[in-house]
């Protein structure tokens, strides 16, 4: 579905990603983990065209998306849940999820109801302001908001960040909902343990290039990993 | 004691129907600065070409009133997005300082070419609406024209933007820029309509105002200052704050005007808003 082809982006001198090709299928679930800096928010800006690709090419269903402007990515059915969630704050839960639905306003209605079937307790806050909502309530919110473009490829970039160690168990059961639901999901975190047990497939990004890919498996499972990031 | 009773219901009331118009004035203002966080020196300046477009449109070429004014807020929209793709847009990323200099600049040119194109001597409308008795008051039919269609102005601008998508990604905007790309909202197409609405609220004012005064080339100083004094007390970008500030405000020139003199009315104004700047210098509700 999404073909990174050496890819290469930075900003002004400072280069992030160096020649990084990634591939996701259909349906798939797939981790793009590695420590702080690496690269691995620029590499979601780069496909939601947020950054600007300096070389390579970026594939969606075989369609190269170097033409497409930053706000139309969308439209193809890319969403991205950006770092930090990034909420308005001084917006009401619906009207952060109604953002969303801004390229698919007839749909509005019915997404809303599938999104709040998912999250009860958005429906509960529909009303207040999301700058109220608890760390994982506005994770929820930013999920959802994603969702309600009725998107074929979900990005989402450090789900866990920021949030108390229950709530993080959580999110991670949310996001292995999501991808049971059979969206397809490309997700970013530093959180190697947990989100290797959600994803299929896992790239490791350092220093912005690709030093390591595989099944979630072979990845808990290398030396490399396991001495570097998971301290055993 | 009966009677100064009733003309001071009458100043606090004429204060009311101020309040109203000096409401609008400041909301296109704060609107602009609110989403684009750039302040439109020249605001003034673009409601007096509005009020030229209706007189000419009326006087000159004999449209009927409501028509004149009608296209006169479509022009100064129009304005509006063109000052915006061509003065603000290059500016965009600029230092402030640099920002307020070329709507300063707008400001004299636009008054610069109403000199030349259209003379230094006092136009008006010759329109007299008549004044309403209500009692042993009596109000000028003008102000509460205006009064009404400020009010609902407002109103309207108020539904706009909590009921509509465009609305909604106009609030939005405001609060966070970077990310409007990923909901699908070109934040460039959002300036555009924003300034094209600061420019109808100039324009809607412009007709308020030129049923009540005289247009002249310099007209927008007369208003312009308070204006901007209004928004600052207020917090400049909330339109909330302008709206509770111009109603204080008015309150202090009707009433204040009314029991001493009616320009110690615009000092007491003034020293208001100095005391309100060294307790708050933020505005009364700005952040």
């Amino acid at each position: 579905m999404l073909s990174l082809e050496r890819v290469s982006a930075g900003y002004g001198d400072f280069q992030a990603l160096f020649g990084v090709t990634l591939e996701v299928n259909a349906g798939e679930a797939v981790a793009v983990i590695g420590p702080n800096g690496a690269g691995k928010t620029t590499l979601l800006r780069v496909i939601s065209k947020l950054v600007e690709p300096s070389a390579g090419d970026i594939r969606l269903e075989g369609r190269s998306l170097a033409p497409v402007p930053a706000h139309e990515v969308v439209a193809h059915g890319i969403a991205h849940v950006p770092e930090n969630r990034r909420l308005f704050p001084r917006l009401s839960v619906e009207e952060n999820l109604r953002m969303g639905a801004f390229t698919a306003r007839k749909q509005f209605a019915e997404r809303l109801a599938t999104v709040y079937g998912l999250f009860p307790r958005l429906k509960e806050r529909s009303k207040q302001f999301a700058g109220t909502l608890s760390g994982g309530e506005q994770q929820m919110c930013a999920i959802g908001r994603a969702l309600m473009s009725g998107p074929k490829l979900l990005l989402l970039d450090e789900p866990s960040a920021g949030l108390a160690p229950v709530v993080v168990q959580s999110i991670f059961a949310l996001v292995r909902r999501i991808c049971a639901q059979g969206y397809t999901v490309l997700i970013v975190e530093q959180n190697i343990r947990q989100v290797l047990k959600v994803v299929s497939r896992a790239y490791l990004l350092e220093a912005g290039r690709i030093e390591l890919s595989g099944s979630a498996q072979e990845l808990l499972g290398s030396r490399e990993i396991q001495k570097a990031y998971l301290g055993i | 004691m009966e009677v100064f009773d009733i003309f001071l219901l009458e100043a606090i009331l004429n204060g009311l129907l101020l309040g109203g118009l000096l409401a609008l004035l400041s909301l296109g203002l704060n609107l602009v600065f609110g989403v684009i966080d750039v302040v439109w020196i020249c605001y003034a300046e673009l409601i007096m070409c509005g009020m030229y477009a209706v007189y000419y449109l009326h006087v000159q070429y004999h449209w009927p009133l409501v028509l004149a004014m009608l296209a006169a807020v479509a022009i100064v929209a129009l304005l509006g997005l063109a000052l915006h793709q061509f003065v603000i847009r290059p500016v965009l990323r600029a230092e402030p300082i640099n920002q307020l200099l070329v709507t300063g600049g707008v400001l004299f040119f636009l008054q610069a070419a109403a000199t030349l194109a259209f003379g230094i001597e006092f136009k008006n409308l010759g329109v007299t609406l008549p004044s309403v008795r209500l009692g042993e008051m009596s109000f000028s039919a003008a102000r509460l024209v205006a009064f009404g269609v400020a009010l609902a102005g407002m109103i309207a601008l108020y539904f706009f933007l909590s009921k509509t998508y465009l609305g909604t990604a106009i609030r939005a905007i405001s609060q966070d820029r970077a990310i409007m790309p990923l909901m699908g909202v070109s934040p460039a197409r959002i300036f555009g309509v924003t300034s094209a609405l600061g420019g109808a609220l100039a324009g809607l004012a412009a007709c308020l105002l030129v049923l009540q005064y005289d247009v002249h080339p310099a007209i927008g100083l007369s208003f312009g200052p308070i204006v901007f004094l209004i928004c600052v007390l207020g917090g400049l970008g909330n339109m909330l704050g302008g709206f509770i500030a111009a109603f204080v405000f008015a309150q202090f020139i009707a009433v204040g005007g009314f029991v001493f003199h009616l320009e110690w009315g615009y000092v007491l104004a003034f020293v208001f808003f100095i005391v309100v700047m060294f307790w708050r210098p933020q505005g009364i509700l700005g952040k």
